[in-house]
This record gives C-alpha cells, structure tokens and sequence, in this order.
C-alpha cells in the first residue's frame, strides 16, 4: 500500500484531534481528542517502521524497528497523562460541579 | 624677599578660604568669629599685597605658574598669575579697601541672624576672591573667570534680602546686563585665539607689538578691542548697559561701597588698561570709548542733579565717573584712568560708607528729603563724608582734582570738545554732590517723623574708623600722581606703571601742553567746581528741595525714562517671543510628541492585555498558532 495513504489519514486524524481540543467545551471530550492526536502519531510511526522495514529488510532483518518501539513508549506517556489528567478532571468536578472548561476562566483575575 | 612674588597665589586663597568657611559652617559660627574670619582672610591678603608691591616697586615683576590649566592642540591657556606694577595697585586697592569694607560690614550687618550674617560675609570673600582672580590672572582666560566670578557674587550680594521680590529682579537685572556684555568679551578671547593662537598678555602682546606696522587700524585689532569694550560696558556701567547700577543698590550699603564703587566696575578699566597696546593701535576703537565714556558722564550726572535717594544719587554718580575714567582711556590717558580708579575707590567708598551711615543712624531711611541736619548728630559722618565730597569735586589738594585734571588735560589735547563737555560734567558732579551733602547734613532735622522722636546717633567705632582711614586716603592719595606743572618729578604713579604703558607710549606722540595752558585748564575747572559748591550749598542749605521735581527736573527725576524705554523696546518683546513659543512650540509640537509616545504605549499595552483573557481555549489556540508559524517558518527558511 501506498505511504501517501498512511500520511493523509493520520494527517486527518491528528487534524480532527486538535479541532477537537480548540472548540469542545466539555473536558473529557478534550482528553479524547488529545488521545486521538497521540494515536494519529503512533499510526504514522507504525507505517513508517513497515515501510523502512521493507526497504532494507535485505540487509538488515530487524530494519525499521525502531518506530514500533517509539510507539510504545507513547503509549505509556499517553496513560500516565490520561491518569493524572482525569485525577485533575474529578478534583474540579468536586469543586464546581461541572466539567465546563470555560467555566475556569480564573486565571482572568 | 624677592620670593614673596612666588607666595602670590596665598593672595586669592585667602578669601577663598574664608569663603568656604564661613558659607559651610554658617549655621555653627557666632558672628563675631564669623566677622574676625571673614575679616582676617582680607587683611591676610593686604599684607602680602604690600610685600608684594614693595618688590615690584624695586622693578621685580614675575609670571607665576600654577598649573597647566587647558592645553589642546597648539593653544596652551595656563593658569598662572601675573604680578606687575598694574596688578599689584589693583591688588592694594582691592584688598586694602576691602579690608575696611568687612570691617564696616561687621557692625553694619549687625541685626542679622546668625547663618545669613555668615552668608553675607561668605559672599563678600567669594567676591574679592574672584576681583583677584581678575586683576592677577595672567591671560585673558583666567580674567573671564574672574569677571564672570564677580557678576554671580554681584548678583547674590544685591539680592541678599532675597524674600523682597524687588531686590531680586534688580539683582537679575544686574546678571542679565552682565551678560550681554560677556558676550562680547566671550566673542573677542574667541577671536584672539584665531588671530594670534594664545590668549596669554605676554602671548598677544609681544606678538601685537612685533606687528605693529601691518596691525595698526587692522580689522582684527579694531574688532578685538570694539568686543573687548563691549564686555567693558556692561562690566563698568557704561551707556547703553549701564541700567543694572542704580537698581543695584538694592543691596546692602557696604556692597555698593565695594562693588559698585570700588572694584567690579573698575574690572572694565582693568581689561582696557591691560590691553593698552591693543586700543593704541585701533584709533577707532579709542574714540568710541572716548565717545561713550563721556556721554555716560554727562548723561549721568543730569539723572544725579534730581534723585532724592541717598544712594541712587552715588550711584548715577559712579556712572558718571567711571564715565571720566573710559575718556581717560579713550584719549590715551591710562595712567590717568589708573589713577581715578584709585582715587575714586576711595572716596567713592567713604561717600558710600557714609551713606550707609546716614541710613543706620535713621533707622533705613533712605530718602533726603527726610533727613537734614544731621552734622549736629553724627559729627565723625558728617566730616568725612563733606571731605568725600571735597574730593570728588575735584578740589585741590584732595586726590579728586589731580586724577580728573590729568584726564581732562589729556581730553583738551585730544579735542577741545571733549574737555568742554567733561568740564561741565565736573560741574554737574560738584553740583549735585554738594546739593546732597547741604540737603542731608545741613538746615534743619527732617526726620523726627521716620525716628518717632528721637534724634539719631552717630554709628559704631567699627563703621567709623573705616570713614576716618578713607577720608584720611581721599585728602592725600593723590599726592602720588602730581603733574608736572605743578611738582617737577613728582608724578610717582605715572612712573611706576610706565613699563606696563611703555609699548602704547611708542605708537602715540604725545600731546603735550605748554604750562600755561595747563594751569589755566585747571583753574578753569577748579573755578567751575567752586562756584557750583557754592551754589548748591547756598541754594539748598537753608531751603532743601522738597517739592515734587516738574517739567524737566520730572524727566531726570525719572531717569529720562530709559528703563522704561528698554522695557518697551526689548524686555516686552522677548516676553511676547516666550509667551508664542511657549503655546505654540513647546505645548502644542514637544508636549504633543513626548504624551503622544506615553499615549501609544498604554493604548498598545491595552490592546496587548486582551490576550489575557483567562480562557485556557484561547490559549491552547495561541499555542496551536505558534507551532505553526514555527514549522511554516522553518520550511521556507530552509529552502
């Protein structure tokens, strides 16, 4: 398959994440769409290492790998972020009772 | 003893030291210290003054250096002090007087409070400080100094009463005429500089002389000397800057005794007579000198005959003679300009101690038609003060006659119209003075009104002795310079300061007078003389001129109206020019420009803080944004 194609979904993807991020209102729906952006990289990094992989999987048979391993390590960032996120999340809940982040325009004063 | 000569910066330290003293610990010193230093300091300089002149009377004269002052280039301008037969009479004259001046100060300046007295006395050693500064520099740069020296002092010293918002503006008055004529001087150092590449006297003056042929009536010479006179005019009180001296009497007596009389106004004499060289090779010059000279004498004697202030009418009067003493320089006469300059200090002072007090005795009355019949009770005043008066008639043997006579003979030899004029003017001078001396000391006591009843009483020894030394200087000081016809040999003065004058004297064939004319030049001006005294004393001895001044007298009453005429002519339209500039200039275009940057910034800093909005969408945006720009950045720089 093509990379092109890759390309232009993550593209779309990571593009419809930040949209998310700038325009909802509602904090947990923003966490979503921040997960989304972090997945549209992983995909990305996930058809490169297959692509690089079958460049030169004739010299080398561990070629490419390297992008796999990084999609790891951005899995584990993205659920220590989400954990702390949400912890955050539940602590305004309890002191406002909304999750409406307009409603924390506090830094205004 | 030769070495004393090398002691002579001892001289201006003195006072300088004084002033230091008595100006920073004023609020700590008792006045009678305060007056012991601010005396001593002034009798210390007298002293070295005399061992001074001593030497240069045996033919010694030095130029001492004291430090390179400013050296650019080629042009090499040090501070050092000259001391020659010139400056050392102007040493004695000013010391020696000065010293009897603080000395009448202390008892004069007694009703101060402790710290103001103290700045009177600081003031007056500033002053005699920067007189010296004048007369012992060397060149022309250090004379500036001392000049300009003289006028702040002069300016502090008439405004001394400062919460009187009268006495300051005579006191700014007298600043901003000074100033103009500094300019003039300013413009001439200036000038020398060009021409001759120094600005010492012994610099421009071997140089002047070496070039006598091609120099003679040149441009340069003419211009350097018209500038000179100019700073000369304002300095001395000469017409059209002579304005500032009768307002200048806003200040203490014995200010005007010193300043005003004896020294300052003399700085213009000083700067001419040091130049000699110059104004002998510049006719031009000298006749313009002559020429202002004496129609400020005249102009100012006719103001004297009509003024009823003790003061104002000393203070036409030393216009007027300093007028004498300009002809005397104008015709070449310097040794007979020196010679009134010594003379008139000291019976100008007298009149002017004198008066001062006259005025203490009746409680600060000034006016003299309040007065009268004092001669009953301030007997040591009134003595003196008639034997000041003796003198600047101009009676012989008092020292008067033999200074003016030697400047009104040298006037004849000149042109007869200038002796006419200056003979009359003596005439006006025994007149008016007299006129005052009857009306203040003679007839009947005026002033039991201004006394509530008491009779005055004659003033502290402390302001007496000084009447008495002056006095006794006024009879005989001008037993140094007797003219020819009268003594053979005798005339010392002319003698002594021949070496400064030796040059000019070489450039200038001499008019001299056979005998005859000589002595019926005298008499005719001594003849004029008496008959105006006895006028005036039998005119206004038993009936003083009480009534408002009418037609005429009411012009001189009022100055002939000059001040009012500057007014009209310079002061009303320079306020006119501040007042445009003022709405136009600097409100509309300066204040509009330096508020206009102060308006941008906080409109910007307004717009700016929006972006403070609080809302964390708005800045997850910005961030989105920065990112962007950031790539979009990269991908064209890279390119």
């Amino acid at each position: 398959m093509n990379i092109e194609y890759y390309i232009v979904l993550s593209i779309a993807l990571f593009c419809i994440g930040i949209a998310g991020v700038l325009t909802r209102r509602n904090a947990i729906i923003i966490f979503m769409c921040i997960e989304l952006m972090l997945n549209a990289v992983n995909l990305l990094l996930v058809a490169f290492s297959k692509m690089h992989h079958l460049k030169g999987v004739a010299a080398n048979p561990n070629a490419g790998i390297d992008g796999q391993l990084f999609v790891f390590f951005i899995m584990v960032v993205a659920a220590a972020e989400v954990s702390v996120g949400l912890a955050i999340i539940v602590m305004m809940y309890r002191n406002v009772h909304s999750v409406d982040v307009n409603f924390l325009n506090r830094l205004k004063h | 003893m030769k070495n004393v000569l090398q002691l002579v910066w001892l001289i201006p330290l003195l006072p300088l030291i004084g002033f230091l003293i008595n100006g920073l610990l004023r609020k700590q010193l008792s006045k009678s210290l305060t007056s012991i230093i601010g005396s001593g300091v002034i009798l210390g300089s007298f002293v070295v003054s005399l061992l001074i002149f001593l030497q240069v009377k045996q033919g010694h004269t030095a130029v001492v250096n004291l430090f390179d002052f400013i050296s650019v280039g080629k042009l090499s301008i040090p501070f050092s002090f000259q001391v020659d037969q010139l400056s050392s009479i102007f040493l004695l004259i000013i010391t020696g007087v000065g010293f009897l001046i603080h000395v009448y100060s202390a008892a004069y300046m007694h009703e101060e409070e402790g710290q103001h007295y103290a700045r009177y006395f600081a003031y007056l050693n500033l002053f005699v400080f920067s007189m010296l500064l004048l007369v012992l520099g060397s060149n022309y740069v250090i004379m500036f100094i001392g000049w300009e020296g003289v006028g702040l002092c002069s300016y502090l010293l008439i405004g001394y009463w400062f919460k009187n918002t009268e006495y300051t503006n005579a006191a700014k008055k007298a600043f901003v005429m000074n100033r103009i004529g500094d300019l003039g001087f300013l413009l001439a150092i200036f000038w020398l500089v060009n021409k001759f590449g120094t600005v010492t006297y012994s610099g421009v003056f071997e140089q002047v002389a070496a070039g006598a042929k091609t120099l003679d009536g040149s441009a340069a010479i003419v211009g350097i000397t018209l500038l000179l006179f100019v700073g000369a005019t304002g300095k001395s009180a000469q017409i059209p800057l002579y304005t500032w001296l009768p307002d200048a009497m806003a200040g203490p007596t014995p200010v005007s005794a010193l300043i005003h009389a004896a020294t300052m106004v003399t700085a213009g004499i000083y700067m001419i007579a040091r130049s000699n060289i110059l104004y002998t090779l510049a006719p031009f010059t000298q006749a313009i000198v002559a020429v202002i000279g004496l129609a400020t004498a005249i102009f100012a004697a006719t103001i004297a005959l009509k003024q009823n202030d003790i003061k104002k009418v000393l203070a036409y009067s030393t216009v007027s003679q300093l007028g004498y003493m300009f002809l005397g320089l104008g015709v070449g006469a310097y040794t007979g300009a020196v010679f009134h300059v010594m003379t008139h200090a000291f019976f100008k002072a007298l009149l002017f101690l004198g008066a001062g007090s006259v005025i203490h005795a009746m409680h600060h009355e000034q006016d003299i038609r309040k007065m009268g019949g004092l001669r009953k009770y301030l007997p040591i005043t009134h003595i003196t003060f008639l034997l000041g008066c003796i003198a600047i008639a101009g009676i012989p043997p008092f020292s008067g006659f033999f200074s003016k006579d030697e400047i009104l003979a040298a006037a004849y030899g000149a042109n007869k119209v200038y002796w006419v004029v200056g003979v009359i003017t003596a005439g006006m001078t025994a007149f008016y003075m007299f006129r005052l001396y009857a009306t203040t000391f003679l007839g009947q006591f005026r002033g039991g009104e201004q006394l509530h009843g008491h009779h005055p009483h004659e003033s502290p020894a402390a302001m007496t002795i000084p009447l008495i030394v002056l006095a006794i200087l006024s009879v005989i000081g001008g037993w140094v310079g007797i003219p020819e016809v009268l003594m053979p040999n005798a005339h010392s003065l002319e003698h002594f300061l021949d070496p400064i004058f030796a040059e000019s004297a070489k450039h200038v064939h001499a008019h001299h007078l056979d005998h005859n004319t000589e002595y019926m030049l005298m008499g005719v001006s001594v003849g004029i003389a008496v008959i105006a005294i006895f006028y005036a004393l039998g005119r206004f001895s038993k009936r003083p001129e009480l009534a408002e001044p009418t037609g005429f007298g009411k012009v001189l009453a009022n100055k002939w109206y000059v001040d009012e005429l500057y007014n009209f002519i310079i002061v009303k339209p320079l306020n006119w020019l501040g007042k445009l500039l003022n709405n136009f200039v600097e409100r509309d275009v300066l204040d509009w420009t330096v508020n206009g940057v102060g308006r941008l910034i906080s409109y910007s800093s307004r717009q700016v803080r929006l972006l403070q909005s609080g809302q964390v969408g708005s800045y997850v945006l910005l961030m989105v944004l920065g990112i962007l720009a950031f790539f979009v950045i990269q991908f064209f720089v890279k390119k």
